[in-house]
């Protein structure tokens, strides 16, 4: 971990702040409704303000989780530093298109 | 008349080696360190350990003690030996050298890479700095300068255990202190040397280093500080890790 | 174990939750995601799969993750606080406090979800 890492996890951290409040949020209110899929579909379907706020979520969590996990594995791990920042990078690269597709999956119409 | 005693586990050997235990007569006012000497002056001269001042100044008495590493002339034996045990063993993190005694060269060579050393910007021409004991630099430095290198700290944080390029609490604790002095000039080098892999921004908070400190500095606190100025310093490209 | 005991401590238990918590999202997180994209095969794929998810074993599960997103995100927002802004010395009880928040916060959804 170092200078540039460290800001880089602490921004998408602060980011993530609200995002997931508004995301428990919207889980509680689902639950609360008894929301189908259906239901929610047809609430995500063709919208760009569920777009945007899940994509950046999407992103900011592709940045902050592979640090994360890049740390854990200097500290737990056997593994050498080249095998680590890999790891790490491949690792937010799955959050990244996993998320993405998630993310049109529910928004495109 | 049988006078109480202690049962006491020591560490004998270097980084391998076995556990011996003594029996100790158990005094009413002892410390760790009275039993270690009696063991070495009654029972066993071959036992190796560090001490200097006895009396709380030096911390070269410092040791793991039941899990915890404490200066042993500090430390009342009715304190901490519960049931009437006591485990010492070297501090951890360290090599060790013999029983005892660990080695501290680590400990000082992360020390000096964290450039925890005085860089002078005067000469003896010019006027002695005034400084002020009341402005915000110079409290947040005094917070930090009575550190007296006893490796404690450093045996108790657990980012060292894992991370073998982690400074460290004192290192980086006595780094800040010399941020924080108007009259050294050694920062550019200094806020590069903690903001590279292993500085300040491993640490994760833990917060061990305030626990255990004998003078109750706060490491974790100063570590914030360097996190704090080593950003400002990152984002006004005054430092490129 | 007793060379250890220097962990006995209610932040160095923060840090330990912090670390665990992020981990376990971290490996729910890619199948939350390919979850969501069953959409992409239409509603009723989505629909078969919500319908599994009732099984109270799914639901605990669920819970415990409401649980370790709240207390993930609160051990952060406690190292951000730690980090910026003037120290504080209570944090002891801010770390339990946080833990304690996490824990109403996933019960209640345990008990709404039943």
């Amino acid at each position: 971990m170092n200078v540039r890492l460290y800001l880089w996890q602490r921004l998408t951290a602060a980011l993530m702040l609200p995002l997931v409040l508004v995301h428990l949020a919207l889980i509680f209110y689902a639950m609360r409704k008894g929301l189908t899929a259906a239901d929610i579909l047809s609430r995500t379907r063709g919208s760009v303000a569920w777009a945007v706020f899940y994509g950046v979520f999407v992103v900011a969590a592709a940045v902050h989780a592979p640090i994360g996990l890049r740390t854990v594995l200097a500290e737990w791990s056997p593994l050498g530093p080249r095998t680590r920042d890999l790891a790490a990078i491949a690792f937010g690269l799955l959050l990244l298109v996993l998320g993405l597709r998630a993310v049109a999956a529910v928004v495109l119409p | 008349m049988t006078t109480a005693t202690l049962d006491v586990s020591v560490w004998r050997g270097g980084a391998q080696g076995r556990y011996e235990t003594y029996q100790v007569p158990l005094r009413e006012n002892q410390t760790v360190l009275d039993v270690v000497t009696w063991v070495q002056r009654n029972l066993d001269a071959t036992l190796s350990y560090r001490f200097a001042c006895r009396v709380g100044m030096c911390g070269s008495c410092a040791m793991t003690v039941n899990g915890r590493p404490r200066w042993t002339c500090r430390t009342h034996v009715a304190k901490v030996a519960k049931h009437g045990r006591l485990t010492i063993a070297p501090l951890e993190n360290l090599p060790v050298i013999k029983d005892l005694a660990a080695d501290m060269t680590p400990f000082f060579e992360k020390w000096q890479a964290a450039k925890g050393v005085f860089a002078p910007s005067k000469t003896r021409e010019q006027p002695v700095e005034q400084i002020t004991p009341d402005n915000a630099a110079r409290r947040a430095a005094d917070a930090g300068i009575e550190c007296i290198n006893c490796g404690v700290c450093y045996a108790a944080c657990d980012t060292v255990r894992w991370n073998s390029d982690y400074l460290g609490p004192a290192a980086l604790n006595r780094a800040w202190t010399l941020v924080n002095d108007v009259r050294d000039a050694g920062n550019a080098a200094r806020l590069t040397a903690v903001a590279a892999a292993g500085g300040c921004h491993a640490c994760h908070s833990h917060q061990s280093c305030q626990e255990h400190c004998p003078l109750a500095l706060n490491p974790t606190a100063s570590i914030a500080g360097l996190k704090r100025r080593t950003l400002q310093a990152y984002l006004r490209g005054e430092i490129k890790p | 174990m007793m060379r250890l005991a220097h962990r006995a401590n209610a932040l160095w238990l923060a840090a330990l939750v912090h670390r665990l918590s992020g981990l376990a999202l971290a490996a729910f997180l890619p199948l939350h995601f390919l979850t969501l994209g069953l959409a992409l095969e239409g509603e009723a794929r989505l629909d078969t799969f919500l319908r599994w998810s009732e099984q109270p074993i799914v639901k605990l599960s669920e819970s415990v993750l409401v649980f370790l997103l709240a207390v993930h995100m609160l051990g952060g927002l406690r190292l951000l606080v730690v980090e910026n802004l003037p120290w504080l010395d209570g944090q002891k009880r801010l770390a339990v406090l946080a833990a304690a928040v996490s824990a109403v916060v996933a019960f209640v959804f345990l008990a709404r979800v039943f």
